[in-house]
């Protein structure tokens, strides 16, 4: 983890597929967040969006292979926290993926991860193939 | 008669089987694997088929626990009983209203609330 002179603090974590290393994480960006004083509802939200987003990539983009990492990579400014979660796997259609919240798919008990990333972050990016996923909250947007 | 796991309590009120969470958040797979696995055998062994869930003490929920209560909702409707849940934190609750399981599951304010809107008998 560093932190640059603008006061932007950043940090990268390799996750295996036991996930491990998730939690050096969130307490990495709920420490920089803190220090840029970001307020209870974003550090909800970003704690909700790196969980969702970092399972998403070990489960359906490495197939939980115990060979395979997922990288996150985080930057955490005093207007704006940029999250890259990128995984190894063969990519996916983001628009392919079926709305939870119609009533014939409300019981189906997975599939929610993606909408939660949109609901709470203010951009949300797949890059390549769609194993890269950028997040992007910004504070003005937090409750 | 009061049980304890390392991840929930359970406890008879009545009709009700009661359930409620040791931890401040429910997120990590592994957790929620353990979580959802306790409750199916607890339910299965319970006299009773109605269940209340209730997330006093929660902080965070993330999209697999909402999986875990789907599916105890879908075991306890075969069961005859009712599912509901209570005492949800605000920006917990707004993770159902964003996924409109809040359509799905009852909701109330409090357990009291909950425990008398349960089919008596």
């Amino acid at each position: 983890m560093s932190t640059s002179k603008t006061g932007s603090d950043s940090g990268s974590v390799k996750v295996s597929a036991s996930a491990d290393e998730l939690e050096v994480l969130q307490t990495s960006v709920a420490s920089a967040l803190t220090r840029h004083a970001y307020g209870e509802h974003a550090l909800f939200a970003i704690r909700l969006a790196i969980e969702e987003a970092v399972m998403n990539a070990i489960r359906h983009g490495n197939l939980s292979d115990p060979a395979k990492k997922v990288e996150a990579r985080w930057s955490v400014g005093a207007d704006s926290a940029a999250f890259h979660i990128i995984d190894e796997g063969e990519g996916f259609d983001p628009g392919a993926v079926p709305d939870p919240t119609l009533d014939e798919n409300l019981e189906i008990p997975s599939g929610r991860g993606l909408m939660l990333i949109r609901a709470y972050m203010s951009e949300v990016r797949h890059h390549g193939m769609g194993n890269h996923l950028e997040m992007i909250f910004r504070r003005e947007a937090a409750a | 008669m009061a049980s304890e796991t390392s991840r929930l309590r359970f406890s008879s009120q009545g009709s009700v089987l009661l359930v409620e969470f040791a931890d401040r958040d429910v997120l990590d797979e592994v957790a929620i694997r353990q979580i959802n696995s306790e409750l199916v055998r607890q339910i299965e062994a319970a006299k009773t088929a109605h269940v209340l869930v209730c997330f006093r003490g929660v902080e965070h929920l993330s999209s697999a626990a909402l999986g875990t209560l789907i599916t105890v909702n879908s075991l306890v409707k075969k069961r005859g009983g009712q599912l509901r849940l209570s005492n949800i934190k605000g920006t917990i609750l707004e993770v159902f209203r964003i996924t409109k399981l809040d359509r799905l599951f009852q909701i109330h304010d409090s357990s009291e609330q909950a425990l008398a809107a349960f089919p008596r008998g």
